[in-house]
């Protein structure tokens, strides 16, 4: 059974007025033990999405179903028992400024009516974990962005949770400390067995953390599945300007539309044969490298590559089969990514 | 220069100038810092939305806020002979600051928790906080500096209006400086208790800004 359910989930706003559909009919379901990233740009509703995971958003319509319990059936006192169950970090930390790193991850445990003393076993206990014992006595303002967000990931996990929702949680960060809270979450996941829901609209966080992704696009999941999957074979826009970085209808190659355009991706293992350059001879004929990247796709090593085929379609067919029968990825590029 | 009379009557005025303007301020505080919790809590954006009692709480701070202290002191003579039994002295004096300090607290107080990130109310609500839990250990905590400030700058606007006081017969420093200064001419005297009074309010502001400062965490 999933540990997360939602089910025809649509939440709406009134602005002044008007009703504008954050959410419109989402069914996702999310297991035990996932990395699963939402991705989306922003204001596409992903913060709206996973806000409604704890119920701080209340669905206009559809369920959520945690742990197997329809948080819709719950009191105003069993939601809030629930929500103690549910950990969740954020892009902005929200840390208790006027309290110290201690203080702060006891405050949940301190919500729960645990004792003081257990609390602050509790609390150095985490503190270990997240590298920050050093900043016990310490308050949020002598802090860097990492480093809060090391005590928030401490707070969030004090009542030891079976989910943590990060929103945005590496946005505010640089690349260098986005990897290593990026890596804290993952060992997290494997130490714990704890299911993680990341909402970002960076790609790469995808890419490096996620076993799953959800792809919203103006309120609606316009794709899902296993983040290899979709790297390899996005079947959707918003998926491939996602993954490209940029949007689909601006293409740097716009002048070489004679040509069949193809992207393939290769992974670890097919990244040793010198694959184009063979076909290249094996066909005698050019083709035109486009772009080329390599990414680190959920542990593994991917590149990518656009090619620029010739002409001839009994050759473009031959080269694509060649591509394939060595283990490439292969999707034709109708409008230029 | 002055004999020990009026050395002894001075000292009265400090004690009962003091004794006005704290009371007053506990017991507007009593009042006026629920009155501004239920105003941030029940906003449009605050915890527990409701129009119709931030309304009326609004409607009653700006009433009582828009009357002048003085004629709010003549306005309030017959009340204040209810509750003090007579409507002259310090005592007595210390129901219209009440009723005058409550409203503005309440204002104070009501802007010092809107000021609180509305991120650590929700990272406190998505820890599963009741809203008990929010306003005693998030809003109030997390608000406490400004809170600190706000109950300085009251302080020192009731120690003005107890002075104001005197015109009616109030009591304290400003009492003496009416009677003495004003009615029978002695400069001296009044010019002895308007530095009193601000050797009183620097000190009201000094240990309100030390207080505060020693409290905030925020900055490094």
């Amino acid at each position: 059974m999933s540990i997360i359910e939602i089910k025809n989930l649509t939440k709406e706003f009134d602005v002044k007025g008007y009703t504008v559909t954050a959410l419109d009919d989402v069914n996702l379901s999310i297991e035990s033990g996932d990395i699963y990233g939402i991705i989306g740009m922003s204001g596409a509703g992903k913060s709206t999405l996973v806000r409604s995971i704890n119920f701080l958003e209340k669905p206009s319509d559809g369920q959520i179903i945690v742990e197997g319990v329809d948080l819709s059936s719950l009191s105003e006192k069993e939601l809030r028992k629930k929500r103690s169950e549910i950990g969740m970090i954020f892009q902005g930390f929200n840390l208790l400024e006027q309290k110290t790193v201690i203080d702060n991850i006891c405050f949940p445990l301190e919500i729960a009516g645990v004792r003081k003393k257990e609390a602050k076993a509790r609390a150095k206990e985490l503190l270990g974990l997240v590298n920050m014992s050093e900043k016990e006595k310490a308050y949020p303002s002598q802090l860097s962005g990492g480093q809060k967000q090391r005590v928030a990931i401490a707070r969030a996990l004090a009542t030891n949770p079976k989910i943590l929702l990060c929103d945005e949680a590496t946005s505010a960060l640089d690349p260098q400390t986005t990897e290593s809270i990026l890596s804290l979450l993952k060992d997290i996941n494997s130490k714990f067995g704890i299911t993680i829901v990341v909402i970002t609209h960076q790609m790469s966080v995808v890419t490096d953390i996620c076993n799953k992704v959800a792809i919203i696009e103006n309120g609606k999941l316009v794709e899902e599945g296993l983040v290899e999957q979709i790297f390899e074979n996005p079947s959707t826009d918003a998926a491939r300007e996602l993954i490209s970085g940029k949007p689909v209808r601006y293409s740097p190659v716009e002048s070489l539309d004679t040509e069949k355009v193809i992207r393939i991706v290769f992974s670890e293992n097919s990244a040793y044969e010198p694959v184009i350059s063979n076909a290249i001879l094996q066909f005698n004929t050019p083709i035109n490298i486009l772009k080329a990247d390599t990414r680190n796709v959920g542990g593994t090593a991917k590149g990518e590559m656009l090619l620029g085929l010739p002409e001839d379609e009994a050759l473009q067919a031959k080269i694509i089969d060649y591509l394939n029968e060595r283990g490439l990825c292969v999707s034709e590029v109708k409008e230029n990514v | 220069m002055f004999d020990g009379k009026v050395i002894s009557m001075l000292l009265e005025g400090i004690r009962d100038t003091l004794y006005m303007t704290l009371v007053s301020t506990l017991v507007g505080y009593i009042i006026g810092l629920p009155m501004g919790i239920v105003l941030n809590v029940t906003r449009e954006t605050g915890l527990k939305p409701n129009k119709i009692i931030y309304r009326i709480l609004d409607i009653i701070c700006n009433v009582v806020r828009s009357i002048p202290f003085l004629i709010l002191l003549i306005l309030l003579i017959p009340f204040t002979r209810l509750v003090a039994g007579k409507s002259y002295g310090s005592t007595a004096t210390i129901v219209p600051l009440v009723i005058c300090a409550a409203p503005y607290i309440a204002r104070v107080v009501e802007s010092s928790l809107n000021e609180v990130d509305a991120g650590v109310i929700e990272a406190a609500k998505a820890m599963g906080a009741s809203n008990i839990q929010i306003i005693f250990k998030v809003l109030l905590v997390e608000a406490k500096t400004s809170l600190i400030t706000g109950a300085t700058i009251t302080t020192g606007i009731l120690l003005g209006y107890s002075a104001m006081s005197g015109t009616v017969g109030g009591g304290g420093l400003g009492d003496i400086a009416v009677r003495y200064g004003y009615y029978r001419w002695q400069t001296d005297i009044m010019i002895v208790t308007v530095i009193l009074l601000i050797l009183i309010f620097q000190i009201i502001q000094n240990v309100g800004a030390k207080v505060s400062a020693r409290l905030d965490h925020r900055k490094k």
